[in-house]
């Protein structure tokens, strides 16, 4: 427990004056424009983003500048401008199939109908330390003549054979969780975990992910396609009476395709992890589809043994905010508390030296 | 019921950048008064996904979108959405959607078309940008004897 204190009015007032001094930094240095953080820090922009759960990338880059670049803090302001606002219904579910594609990779398959592209990766850099990149303009990119067919998803490549797990059956009347909206409630359904997952943090996610990788509930999977690039976003609008594109969004989707279920009835089919993310975010999405395919043991009717495979923990610890919240409150007053405590050892001290006294 | 070319004209609209937009408005005389009915105003829209991509729908996050709702001076009510938080983008969306209620042809020659030409030139850079980066495979033949 904490309690309400009074005072240090002025100490908070003072420090918040001393942070904005800290943020701007050397005057002399000029100061970051929102267009610069969209432009130069994009992944940045696009963890604010996928995390905070709000796809706007002027108030990400907004929220880093705030925060001074600690992007669980920038998440923090993100999600809660989003409070702020009323919210005018749900979107029709976005078609990565449509995809307009930056990048396209599969471990699966070499020969890829309209093949990979390995779009703005870091893949294949070498890591080193390039100062010859400060302040200096980047080359045009190469161009060459492209494809007019739209790429299908692997997944889909695999499935009309029936070596793949469907998407499954979808029906239209049945309720989508939102979180947001409702607490959650365990079990929960896929789509819950899903939601949750996709504004998860990134490096509980990875760190679950590996540990997948590492024995804890192993899954044998492989990147069956990771896409990067750009979707509609259709919204049903009232007064038409028919949906239009509000703009378009980018997303990064991994299809994790992962060893063999079957049944008397089915013959062994390859099973699914799925990942999708706002913004180019690949490790967050290969986490993602590693982690949501841990989360599906009870269906396949797997031992649940390892962290990645428990719902429970996995979905509670994975948001940062909340996480953030609980952690950093322990700093706040636990005076009486702690006064508690320290009765209670004096007492227990007292009482050992009392022991101590009549034995001798 | 869907009327697509209406459709379209809303989808470019909100897809076009800003910039773009407003420098084809700016050029389109005459403008009609128009009167606000609702907006403009920024909320929020829920963005699904599916799951396995094509499977049960989940919510992915929320998206910042403004709206705004006119009649113009000749009774004609549009409506305008797009993504982001551009209340005047919204609002002109709004007014073209009204006034080509009234006159089709005009706004799909001078407006819708010419930005869904600037968004397909966007489009095509793009994919050959990508296109320039697909991997050409070659396979090493063994040199067997």
């Amino acid at each position: 427990m904490y309690v309400a204190v009074k005072g240090g009015e002025a100490a908070i007032a003072n420090a918040h004056r001393l942070l904005a001094d800290r943020r701007r930094g050397d005057r002399s240095v000029p100061a970051l424009r929102l267009d610069q953080i969209v432009e130069q820090l994009g992944l940045a922009v696009d963890r604010a983003m996928g995390e905070g759960s709000l796809y706007d990338r002027e108030l990400a880059a907004l929220a880093i500048l705030q925060a001074r670049g600690d992007l669980i803090e920038a998440i923090f302001l993100v999600r809660a401008y989003r409070t702020t606002l009323p919210r005018f219904g749900y979107s029709e579910p976005i078609d990565t199939g449509t995809m307009r594609i930056e990048r396209r990779v599969s471990a699966t398959f070499k020969d890829l109908p309209s093949g990979q592209m390995l779009g703005p990766t870091f893949d294949y850099t070498h890591r080193l330390l390039d100062p010859s990149i400060v302040g200096e303009d980047a080359e045009a990119p190469v161009l060459r003549e492209a494809d007019a067919v739209q790429a299908l998803r692997v997944t889909d490549l695999l499935g009309r054979q029936g070596l793949m797990e469907p998407d499954g059956e979808t029906d239209p009347h049945r309720p989508v969780g939102d979180l947001t909206r409702e607490p959650l409630d365990f079990p929960l359904d896929r789509d819950l975990r899903l939601q949750a997952l996709a504004r998860g943090d990134e490096g509980f996610l990875l760190a679950l992910g590996y540990s997948t990788q590492r024995g804890y509930g192993r899954t044998h999977p492989f990147v069956g396609e990771i896409r990067i690039g750009e979707v509609d976003v259709e919204f049903d609008i009232t007064e038409l009476g028919f949906a239009v594109s509000l703009g378009r969004i980018r997303v990064t989707e991994c299809q994790m395709v992962n060893q063999f279920k079957g049944s008397a009835k089915v013959p062994p089919q390859f099973t699914r992890g799925y990942g999708l993310v706002f913004g180019q975010a690949e490790r967050k999405a290969m986490s993602m589809s590693l982690v949501d395919r841990a989360l599906r043991a009870k269906e396949f009717g797997e031992d649940v043994v390892a962290p990645a495979q428990d719902e429970e923990f996995v979905i509670s610890h994975s948001d940062n905010v909340q996480a953030t919240g609980f952690v950093e409150h322990l700093k706040l007053p636990h005076y009486v508390d702690f006064q508690a405590e320290l009765d209670l050892i004096r007492r227990m001290r007292a009482e050992h030296d009392g022991i101590q006294e009549a034995a001798e | 019921m869907t009327d697509p070319l209406r459709k379209r004209a809303l989808d470019v609209l909100a897809v076009a950048p800003a910039k773009a937009l407003a420098e084809c408005w700016e050029a389109f005389e005459p403008k009609p008064e128009h009167q606000r009915i609702r907006g403009p105003e920024t909320g929020l829209v829920m963005v699904r996904g599916r799951a396995g991509g094509g499977g049960a729908p989940f919510n992915l996050g929320e998206a910042t979108v403004s709206r705004a709702s006119v009649r113009i001076g000749t009774g004609e009510v549009g409506h305008g959405y797009h993504l982001g938080r551009d209340h005047a983008k919204a609002e002109v969306i709004a007014v073209i959607d009204a006034l080509r209620q009234r006159d089709a042809a005009r706004v799909d020659g001078e407006i819708i078309d010419p930005l869904a030409a600037l968004i397909a030139e966007t489009d095509t850079t793009r994919r050959e940008e990508a296109a320039a980066t697909r991997v050409d495979f070659f396979t090493m033949v063994r040199g067997d004897n």
